[in-house]
């Protein structure tokens, strides 16, 4: 078996003589992982400035049902991600079925796609005015909405369906690389002892693959959580919509801030909980590099070759396909008028600084992973874990969080600099694109972080030990055997992070400066112009540029052998 | 990769960043705009501005949070002026302290007294009715109240966008202010309780469900009419606009509910001068044309018109309740929304 209770080597690991030392490598770690803490920090200071007033009068009106939809919402979610991703990974990665090659890479990009975008196109394709209402009412005559009974997407079940269809590929990924390392051993562990394909995908794969199931989960969850823009436009009221209400409307942050602390106890609790269920497990592969010789692959026949291409087709048809056709549509109607200058500019900026956000991000998760292996001290445990948490954050309150301690460096700086040499720097970060980036790296995180935790736990202790044996020390250890290993969870990584950076629009809507418009950016002021042609070419060029990295990255690193 | 390789790696992407951040620091000779509106409803009033005076106008368009900003940005904000709708924010900005009182008396002269402030930290440029779209060929009277918008008898009829929104927000607040939370409390059950379905979408989104026959009467403001009838970029929407009447609330009564747009200089405006300029020109006859012609709002200068388009609805007899008032009664409002479940 591949799962393998390492406690003892672990423990073995830790005991090294220079793990408890403060070196250079803890300095580093705690100094970068207070830095992406720091916004939840200042919301924690926030939440506490003011009083509970609102937060008790919502508990009697609207915080209960806000707290069950918000809870109804993440269930529904980790339901049909879990089920979509874990489902469309089994297929890929063991059975030979028409379209497989093309399928898995084409399963990972319904990511590219924005939710907000994604829920104005599921709005726009089901709605009254969309192809198949119209269908139907040609059809059958109808004139009005009150002739007929159609599903409504503007609602609970709607939003679950929306998001899960952009959402399930964090599942995918993350699973799918597990049973790519590991399955096939599993599998054939399962087959020696004659077990059907069903029985060892419930009895040996799905156990196997409950930390990459949970990572992906958690991930889409937390995703759904900070969300508000599509949230807003399918009419759910989650605790998020309550957060913008408190601020917005009765002029009360610390209110609002106590919400968004309580949402984030939600998701501590759920990752908690998850993790203390498989508490003491490591999933590591005990004999080394498993992937030799060809990788066997069932044929499907019949029903079940069908059945598969069904299964694979539909969320990348509904995921993908219904916002590339709506966005389609209207673009077409646009692009006989020429190129907008800013929109070029805007792919500049927006590819520029995810780049440099995916790097940032990917470096500093390598530093606080890899500091979480060799020493394994639970308050840095702890600290680590606590700093990737803004991701469950609605990206405006994290803004907040990030700009109100920047703004105060900045003015300190500036007020120095007046004092001692008569010149003002002004606002030194706050007013350049720096903050954007701060941002990325803050919120985007935990999608790092989870990704090279993950490629770390999978491989085993005892390479690093024997690293340390040869005289090696821990850079050279990781520089020259760790990371070629890991170089597929590093390119995920950096992929996620790019793709999410890219999309980002709330954070970026509250901090950009004057003169930095990113694609989102731009899409945004469209929309609300009403220009949704010139605004489906924007969101085109999104989905397209997260396209290119998904094709690029699934046909090099996880290539199939 | 050799040392010479990651180092030069290293500094091109240095490079970039740099490339990237550097063009956000402020300048100065122009006037820098925070805005809460949507752009395309300044655009044009910006473009005259910038063709007659020579200053250039930027725009940062901003969705929240315009306070809690310019608040830790303190003395060296880069914003000149603040333009935002909603008489709520306009109240917030001044007790947040991000805004500095201007005397001109060019402004007190085209300003009315009720849309400014009283110690010259804000005025009004535009109103705004909120008013009920009601189906052409479904509903018959062409009158109506806010009152009545609870009467069962339109049970089950009713559309409009989530209650928590500003406009929403003012309007409720204004029947607080009139006739006290217990009243206001039954009579948003009962609107509720006529609801078509869940508050969703925006005001143009309530005229199309009109158009397709969701609902037969909806909440709107008055200037989506003229901007979805002129509307040649979403020929669509002319179709929605020829589904609906405009009918004015209580107009035999205390008058239609009219929320402001309006701005204000902000406190540490670095370019005075230009803002200066910039809020004479808004508040000047020629951008009160602007607004009313291309925006279909309300000018707010005294012997300024509203288009014929938007005259051809009717008259409307603006409720006369003391603006301060509504905003006063703005987080009363969003509690009462909350409190009724308007929008589950």
């Amino acid at each position: 078996m591949a799962v393998a209770k390492q406690k003892s080597m672990g423990k073995a690991l830790q005991a090294f003589p220079h793990s408890y030392r403060w070196d250079g490598l803890s300095i580093a770690t705690i100094l970068v992982a207070a830095l992406v803490a720091l916004p939840i920090v200042t919301l924690i200071v926030v939440a506490f400035s003011g009083n509970t007033e609102n937060l008790v009068r919502l508990g009697s009106t609207i915080l209960p049902r806000a707290t069950a939809t918000t809870l109804i919402l993440l269930a529904g979610l980790a339901v049909l991600t879990g089920f979509v991703g874990a489902l469309s990974a089994w297929l890929v990665t063991f059975f030979e079925f028409p379209g497989r090659r093309i399928f898995s890479w084409a399963l990972v990009l319904p990511l590219a796609v924005p939710t907000y975008i994604s829920a104005y196109a599921f709005v726009e394709f089901f709605g009254f005015t969309g192809p198949l209402q119209t269908l139907v009412r040609t059809l059958f005559g109808f004139t009005s909405a009150r002739d007929y009974w159609f599903p409504e997407i503007r609602n609970l079940g709607g939003a679950v369906l929306v998001l899960s269809l952009v959402l399930y590929p964090y599942v995918y990924l993350s699973v799918r690389a597990l049973f790519f390392l590991q399955g096939r051993r599993a599998i054939e562990a399962g087959e020696v002892l004659g077990a059907s394909h069903s029985r060892i995908l419930t009895k040996i794969l799905l156990p196997l693959a409950r930390p990459a199931l949970a990572l992906g989960i958690i991930l889409a969850l937390m995703e759904a959580i900070n969300d508000i823009g599509a949230i807003e436009y399918l009419g759910v009221q989650t605790l998020t919509f309550s957060i913008f209400s408190v601020w917005v409307n009765q002029n009360d942050i610390a209110g609002s801030a106590q919400i968004a602390l309580v949402l984030l106890v939600l998701v501590f609790g759920l990752i908690l909980g998850e993790r203390f269920a498989r508490r003491g497990q490591r999933y590591s592969e005990v004999g080394g590099g498993s992937t030799t010789g060809p990788f066997k692959r069932y044929d499907l026949t019949g029903a079940g070759k069908w059945g598969a291409f069904i299964g694979c087709t539909l969320p990348v048809a509904l995921g993908f396909g219904v916002p590339f056709f709506v966005l389609g549509f209207y673009a077409q109607r646009y692009l006989t008028r020429g190129f907008d200058e800013k929109l070029i500019s805007a792919i500049f900026t927006s590819v520029g600084l995810a780049g440099i956000a995916a790097l940032i991000t990917v470096l500093v998760a390598l530093l606080l992973s890899y500091t979480v292996r060799v020493k394994g001290t639970k308050p840095i445990n702890a600290l680590v874990r606590f700093a990737s948490i803004g991701y469950a954050m609605p990206g405006t309150i994290i803004a907040l969080g990030i700009f109100l301690p920047l703004a105060r460096f900045d003015n300190i700086v500036d007020g120095y600099m007046r004092d001692w040499l008569g010149i003002s720097t002004g606002l030194l970060i706050t007013g350049s694109g720096a903050t954007l980036v701060y941002a990325y790296v803050v919120r985007f995180m935990v999608i790092a972080e989870g990704s090279i935790d993950g490629g770390f736990k999978k491989i085993s202790t005892s390479l690093d030990m024997a690293a340390y044996c040869y005289g090696k020390g821990r850079l050279q250890t990781l520089r020259e055997i760790l990371l070629p290993l890991m170089r597929p969870a590093i390119a995920t990584a950096a992929l996620l992070v790019f793709i999410d950076s890219l999309k980002e629009l709330s954070a970026t809507l509250m901090l950009r400066p004057f003169g930095i418009e990113t694609l989102a950016i731009y899409v945004h002021d469209l929309a609300s112009r009403g220009r949704i042609e010139q605004a489906s070419v924007a969101s085109l060029i999104i989905m397209l540029v997260g396209v290119i990295p998904v094709i690029v990255l699934t046909r090099t690193t996880l290539r199939d052998h | 990769m050799s040392k010479i390789s990651y180092l030069s790696a290293t500094l091109v992407c240095l490079a970039g960043f740099f490339g990237i951040v550097a063009p956000a620091n402020a300048q100065s000779g122009d006037v820098n705009i925070y805005s809460y509106r949507q752009p395309e409803l300044i655009a044009p009033l910006l473009d005259t501005f910038t063709a007659e005076t020579g200053i250039n106008t930027r725009v940062l368009n901003l969705s929240d949070g315009i306070l809690e900003r310019m608040q830790a940005e303190g003395r060296n904000s880069p914003a000149d002026v603040i333009l935002t709708v909603d008489i709520g924010r306009l109240v917030g900005i001044k007790d947040g302290g991000i805004t500095q009182a201007v005397e001109s008396s060019l402004i007190d002269g085209n300003i009315p007294s009720q849309y400014r402030d009283k110690e010259g930290h804000w005025f009004g440029l535009t109103t705004r009715g909120r008013v009920v779209y009601a189906a052409r060929d479904r509903v018959e009277q062409n009158d109506i109240t806010y009152a009545e918008l609870a009467d069962p008898k339109w049970e089950g009829r009713i559309c409009t966008r989530s209650g928590q929104h500003a406009y929403n927000i003012a309007l409720f607040a204004s029947i607080i202010a009139h006739e006290g939370e217990a009243a206001a409390e039954t009579w948003l059950s009962g609107v509720k309780n006529n609801l078509a379905r869940k508050p969703t979408g925006n005001d143009r989104a309530q005229a199309q469900a009109i158009f397709s026959g969701e609902c037969d009467l909806a909440l709107g403001n008055t200037y989506y009419v003229g901007l979805m009838r002129t509307n040649e970029e979403n020929p669509e929407q002319k179709e929605w606009e020829k589904s609906i009447k405009v009918l004015f609330p209580d107009t035999l009564g205390r008058g239609t509910h009219v929320n402001l747009s309006g701005m204000a200089m902000a406190k540490y405006a670095p370019n005075r001068e230009n803002a200066l300029a910039l809020m004479e020109f808004l508040s000047s006859a020629k951008a009160q044309e602007i607004y009313a012609e291309q925006v279909f709002e309300y000018p707010v200068k005294p012997g300024s018109k509203p288009s014929a388009l938007v005259q051809s609805f009717g008259t409307i007899k603006p409720d006369d309740l003391d603006l301060e008032t509504i905003a006063h009664f703005r987080a009363a409002a969003s509690q009462l929304v909350d409190k009724v479940g308007f929008n589950d």
